[in-house]
């Protein structure tokens, strides 16, 4: 177990974390402020990779393939919240799962209608690819580096909106209070659309970064979806700051997990004992975390509601 | 004898289910003997889940954790020889309702939004589980080479005679459901649901009565999982498929939370649904490819427009 | 010697720069009704919350019956014989009347862990759950849908499910909200035959029942308790007048 090797997994869980914040701040906002549980925020994710897959190998321009992609997955949330989610916002829990559990049926369905059941191929340009060198030995992917920047950028951006600007206000108001937002006459049907807006495009932001790394394929929001409910169960609902520290703790266990604890176990328990547990307990790592997190603290790390 | 309606309409569909086997032969369809046994057994996941999820309101999304324990409990102990029965379906229910307490001990004491999510996590962490363990075939599951045997008592290879059996257990769970419902528990829990501040407030405490019912639930929906192995001959770890729990909770939401006919309702007319969607000549061929498409749709618009579930179209007194 | 039955020493609440109780000494003598007014915002139902259990004093402490419960959850101060009503009506609206009352008595007859007889067809629930409904006078209401009662009555039923519980103390948050003149003059009438039986904290905004019932009241305003004693004391009283009654009372 070398330090090359541990640089590494870090910088892995770091691009893994802030992967998953960038889809869990928008969607902790989202069941903060509107209360929406909105199980479809990975088809968002799903439809950020395919777009700008699409529009890249179309235009032959990466940027222009990023900035369609963006805006096309934000027409498409809007689209959504507008059409489908509005009259969610009034209903219990259960209907608002088991509706955004029908969209998230239709929009799987509709991406393999355009673009087929099997993954297709993402590519980065290649002013993108390539290695790195960082200290000692150390060769990282330059796209991973780039996607830890753009991750860490956001998460400024979005601590200066939340904090310094009016529209940050409101938000954090709304998280911690909502019905007395809306009853300031505040345009909440407005500020619903914009929180929502903000969650789709931080959520194909992330799907258009993740393509290259992971499998653009229907389906493949819910695999990450889950993740991200961790992410928000441990941070604490309505909280970005929650949501940032959840994200880092999620994306580091888990990456160090999966690396790490194979080789550990093998030192205490017999090799195929550690062949079988150690992929096994990797898995479970993150909701092991969860359910300890949940016992100390119920409401996560940084609950919005007072 | 007194009965409701609603009562004499389910007896009529029992017996309906009841005269299957002998008209599927009869027409020589083996099919539908096939496909409402399925749908059965589903009906009686279903009935497990209306219990905490219609009539106590707890938003479980985890349920298909207990699918897929049930029916490793059987595939695994059948891996290793055992092929008793009672054993292992006593092990499906047991280690079910361990694993229940185990969960819910944690996630019980939470509500709303986070209730949903943690169940969500923890049955997903219980399919990466499955996957991840090889020595029961991984992703790709296990077939069942020998059905459980119960010492000649039934043969479950027969099938009339494990139709009859899940249609004997279905209607058990009914009955047993319909009990515990109107039992002082029962009301304890529907009362929690409706109010829970007005609860504390003349000395209930939700929680221990909410965890014995997640725990009741979760042994329950084990036994559906013993079943369904059984059923199909094969297990995978998309038994325990999120998605899955999402078609038990559409299951109790379509035949109408909080009913006794509900989950039986929505059972048959979910799969039934997606049979017709995938199958029905009528139908044309690009409905029968994208059917998850269709039936998304038909899912939210049941959603929006149909709350009361198919439930609430048969006469009778509103519960 | 009179006893004690609830006492609050100290009891203080702050909501971040808001003090909504602030350092409550506040008794209740056995068998006494002790009301509790003040003017809007004065947080009285804050306090009414502290002494039920709903919320947690930062500081202080409350002894019932000799018992310090100050950490006690809601549920288990209801166990104790210490009730609440709500200001804005919380009952079971898809229960019939009758079963809000008897699952009142069913939370005080033991625990409810009983899985298999039908808890509507169990006469030790339903027979004293009648008689409550009777002795509030909601007994020709019994069968029907709590949601489809009148306001005044839903406010009936509210005080059917304390009395329910058999309890030592009755904590009621305004109990006469929104009932018209003569549907508050019953319930005035009823909660006077309860006096001495039970002992009573009432809040409340309507003086008719304030000085028909109490034999006590305290004044708070700001968090404060400016003055307790009785009516004519309070009526008197320069400080009260000035921050709440007015000329006229």
């Amino acid at each position: 177990m070398n330090l090359v090797l541990i640089a590494e997994q870090t910088l892995n869980g770091l691009q893994l974390g802030v992967m998953l914040f960038l889809l869990a701040a928008g969607l902790t906002l989202v069941f903060g402020i509107m209360n929406l549980v909105n199980l479809a925020h990975g088809a968002l994710y799903m439809v950020g990779a395919y777009l700008t897959t699409y529009f890249y190998q179309a235009t032959g321009s990466f940027a222009l393939g990023v900035i369609l992609g963006l805006a096309g997955t934000l027409v498409v949330g809007i689209v959504t919240e507008l059409v489908a989610l509005r009259t969610l916002y009034e209903r219990d829990h259960l209907d608002q799962v088991l509706a955004t559990f029908g969209l998230i049926l239709f929009f799987n369905e509709l991406i393999a209608i355009l673009w087929g059941r099997a993954a297709i191929y993402s590519t980065i340009p290649d002013y993108l690819s390539g290695h790195v060198e960082l200290i000692g030995n150390l060769r990282y992917p330059l796209y991973r580096l780039v996607i830890i920047g753009v991750g860490l950028a956001v998460a400024i951006l979005l601590w200066f909106v939340v904090s310094r600007t009016r529209l940050g206000m409101l938000i954090r108001a709304g998280a911690s209070n909502r019905a007395m937002v809306a009853a300031l006459g505040i345009n909440i049907r407005l500020l619903y659309t914009i929180v929502f807006g903000f969650g789709a495009a931080l959520a194909g932001l992330a799907g258009l970064l993740s393509g290259p790394i992971y499998a653009v394929q229907p389906g493949m929001g819910e695999l990450v979806l889950i993740q991200v409910f961790v992410v928000i169960v441990i941070g604490g609902i309505g909280s970005v700051r929650g949501a940032l520290v959840g994200a880092l703790i999620v994306g580091m266990v888990d990456t160090m997990g999966r690396a790490f604890l194979k080789p550990a176990l093998a030192t205490i328990l017999s090799p195929s004992a550690a062949e079988t547990a150690g992929p096994a307990l990797a898995s479970m790592l993150i909701y092991l975390l969860m359910a300890v997190v949940l016992a100390f603290r119920p409401e996560g790390l940084f609950p919005s509601r007072g | 004898m007194a009965l409701s309606p609603r009562t004499w309409i389910l007896l009529a569909l029992l017996l309906l289910l009841a005269a299957v086997p002998p008209a599927a032969a009869y027409f020589g369809q083996p099919f539908y003997l096939d496909l409402l046994r399925r749908v059965m057994i589903f009906a009686i996941a279903a009935i497990s889940l209306n219990l905490i999820l219609g009539y106590g309101g707890m938003v479980s999304f985890g349920h298909a954790a207990y699918l897929g324990i049930g029916a490793y409990a059987v595939g695994v102990l059948a891996h290793y020889g055992i092929h008793n029965g009672w054993l292992q379906w006593g092990l499906a229910i047991g280690a079910s309702a361990l694993v229940a307490l185990a969960i819910g001990a944690i996630s019980v004491r939470t509500s709303g939004i986070y209730f949903i999510m943690i169940t969500l996590a923890f049955t997903q962490m219980l399919y990466y589980l499955g996957i991840s363990i090889e020595e029961y075939g991984g992703d790709d599951g296990m077939r069942l080479n020998v059905r459980s045997q119960f010492s000649g008592l039934i043969d479950l290879n027969d099938p009339t005679e494990f139709y009859y059996l899940v249609l004997a257990i279905l209607a058990l769970f009914l009955y047993l459901s319909r009990r515990l419902v109107e039992s002082r528990f029962g009301l304890v829990l529907q009362a929690a649901r409706s109010n829970e501040v007005r609860s504390r407030a003349i000395g209930l405490s939700p929680y221990p009565y909410r965890l014995a019912a997640f725990v009741i639930s979760g042994a329950l929906c084990g036994l559906a999982g013993a079943l369904l192995v059984n059923h199909t001959a094969y297990l995978t770890p998309e038994f325990m498929n999120w998605t899955r729990s999402g078609e038990l909770m559409f299951m109790v939401i379509l035949g109408g939370i909080a009913t006794t006919s509900g989950p039986l309702l929505g059972a048959a007319a979910l799969l039934l649904l997606e049979d017709v969607l995938q199958g029905w000549s009528v139908l044309p061929k690009w409905v029968h490819e994208h059917w998850q498409l269709y039936l998304g749709v038909i899912l939210v618009l049941v959603v929006l427009f149909a709350k009361r579930g198919l439930a609430g179209f048969l006469p009778g007194k509103n519960e | 010697m009179n006893n004690l039955l609830l006492e609050t020493r100290q009891l203080h609440k702050a909501f971040g720069a808001l003090i909504a109780t602030d350092q409550v000494d506040f008794d209740v003598r056995d068998g006494e009704t002790h009301a509790v007014i003040g003017p809007n915002g004065a947080g009285k139902t804050t306090f009414l919350k502290q002494l039920s259990g709903e919320l947690r004093p930062d500081t202080g402490s409350i002894r019932f019956a000799g018992e310090d419960i100050t950490g006690l959850p809601s549920h288990r101060r209801s166990r104790k014989g210490l009730a609440r009503s709500f200001q804005i009506t919380s009952i079971y609206r898809d229960f019939t009347a009758l079963d809000n009352v008897a699952l009142a008595v069913q939370a005080h007859a033991g625990h409810g862990f009983h899985f298999w007889r039908p808890a509507r067809e169990d006469i030790s629930l339903r027979r004293p759950a009648r008689q409550v409904l009777e002795k509030v006078g909601l007994e020709k209401r019994a069968n029907i849908l709590a949601a489809n009662l009148s306001h005044g009555e839903q406010r009936q039923l509210e005080i059917a499910m304390v009395l329910a519980t058999r309890p030592r103390l009755m904590l009621l948050d305004e109990p006469v909200a929104g009932m018209a003149t003569d549907e508050s003059q019953r319930m005035i009438e009823f909660l006077a035959t309860l006096k001495g039986e039970k002992t009573i904290v009432l809040v409340e905004h309507d003086m008719d029942a304030v000085f028909s019932l109490a034999d006590r009241i305290s004044v708070l305003v700001y968090g404060r308790i400016i003055a307790t004693g009785t009516p004519a004391e309070i009526r008197a009283n320069p400080e009260v007048r000035a921050a709440y009654l007015g000329e006229d009372a």
